[in-house]
């Protein structure tokens, strides 16, 4: 049988979300002879690949490198999973949504720093006017709220997908939530 | 007190006609979803999240609010109803800015469980952010707009069973907010007592104790039916 080509994205997150993920123990070699981990921060791929059959979004859509990122991940992945509250309602990210992408720079580069203080326009992507759900930019096929999702939920979807069958949100719901 | 029959999910219930649906369910151990209802208070069918179907009519009827009528059929649970329950909650979470991570009542919210009952993993509704008020005056309490679902229970408690009258709500639409006293800081109102009645009956993290740390404001509602008697006793 081929392996599942298998993908996780690491966008405006903690990665709180991939340390769950790590969480599954030794669970995780359960899964690892199914899988073939073909781009992940986990990983050396620099260039998201073609025909990625699964991936996990973690973290919120705040910047134009994000925006880029998820919507060639969209169009290269066949199951798309949101996976914890930034990918799924933008959470904390989303916190600096009253403000504008101004007051929330000048807080952070000029007010907060004691040295150098200037606004980066090079090699730091500019922020979005809003920092948004996954949902609101691609098609996600999955929401896997939780901050992070326990490992147990993050099991439980990975072996349903992996068995053939596509796990259902009232089975989510028995294992995550919001804030979780 | 006119006694009349009527059937509840296919169960016959016997109830007086001043009854509400949800009463009559609550007896008969039939569970409707609510939000704005808190035993104790005068229902005000604010959040729409008790509807039910009533045989004969294709309004969906709010049962906290709905007198029970001889021969009624009433039903609590279809794909419909469920369907409307979940975009209410969803419309709730869109309207201003739940961030369970970092609030006070992760793990102890009404509208929290709410969403896991109803299978809620994401909101279809585009979030609004709006910019809302934290009001942190009060000695003791703190008010924050983020997480209001605009139940009322706070200003009913307050004026039903404290009789102060410190809450009130202004604006209309999206734009509604809970206030205290002429719209002016908590601190400076002149008739709240501090009894804390309204932090106790708040559904989410909207009221709470200040110095609480995320998920650690859990809320104590044991006083209310207890006053509420006591209150109906005197009148
Ligand atoms: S009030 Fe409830 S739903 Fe809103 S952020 Fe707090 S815990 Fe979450
Ligand atoms: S503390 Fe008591 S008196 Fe003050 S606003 Fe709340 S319910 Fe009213
Ligand atoms: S502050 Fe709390 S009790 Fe008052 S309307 Fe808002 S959610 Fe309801
Ligand atoms: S509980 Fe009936 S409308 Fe809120």
């Amino acid at each position: 049988m081929s392996k599942t080509r298998f993908a996780t994205v690491w966008m405006d997150g903690c990665s709180g979300c991939h340390m769950s993920f790590l969480d599954m123990d030794e669970r995780i070699l359960q899964i690892a002879p199914l899988i073939d981990l073909v781009y992940s921060p986990l990983v050396d791929a620099k260039v998201f690949p073609e025909n990625v059959d699964v991936v996990l979004i973690e973290g919120a859509v705040s910047s134009e490198e994000d925006l880029e990122k998820i919507l060639k991940v969209r169009t290269r992945s066949k199951f798309l999973i949101a996976l914890g509250d930034c990918a799924v309602t933008s959470n904390v990210p989303g916190m600096r949504n009253q403000f504008t992408v101004e007051e929330v720079e000048t807080r952070a580069y000029i007010e907060n720093a004691g040295y150098n203080q200037h606004i980066p326009h090079e090699v730091i992507p500019a922020l979005l006017p809003k920092s948004r759900p996954v949902h609101e930019f691609v098609n996600v096929d999955l929401f896997v709220p939780g901050c992070p999702p326990p490992a147990d939920a993050i099991f439980h979807v990975l072996s349903e997908l992996l068995a053939g069958r596509v796990p259902d949100a009232t089975e989510v719901s028995k294992l995550t939530r919001f804030g979780k | 007190m006119a006694v009349t029959t009527l059937k509840i999910d296919g169960k016959e219930v016997s109830a007086n006609e001043d009854e509400t649906i949800l009463d009559v369910a609550f007896q008969a151990g039939i569970k409707i979803p609510t939000l704005c209802h808190i035993e104790g208070l005068t229902d005000i069918g604010a959040c729409r999240m008790c509807i039910v179907e009533v045989a004969g009519s294709n309004k969906l009827q709010p049962a906290c609010t709905t007198k029970v009528k001889d021969g009624m059929e009433i039903t609590t649970q279809t794909a419909r109803l469920k369907k409307y329950r979940k975009m209410v909650l969803e419309m709730l979470f869109s309207e201003r800015n739940h961030v369970c991570a970092v609030c006070v009542s992760n793990g102890n919210c009404d509208l929290q469980t709410l969403a896991v009952e109803h299978d809620l993993t994401h909101v279809r509704m585009p979030y609004l952010y709006p910019k809302t008020e934290i009001d942190a005056s009060h000695e003791w309490f703190a008010l924050d707009q983020n997480r209001c679902v605009l139940c009322q229970r706070c200003v009913r408690v307050c004026d039903e069973i404290e009789g102060a009258h410190v809450w009130d709500v202004s604006g209309r639409g999206v734009q509604s907010r809970v206030i205290t006293g002429l719209n002016e800081p908590w601190a400076d109102s002149d008739t709240c007592t501090s009894c804390g009645k309204c932090v106790q009956v708040c559904p989410t993290g909207a009221l709470s104790n200040k110095g609480k740390a995320t998920g650690e404001m859990t809320k104590h509602r044991e006083f209310l039916p207890y006053l509420a008697q006591r209150r109906h006793d005197h009148k």
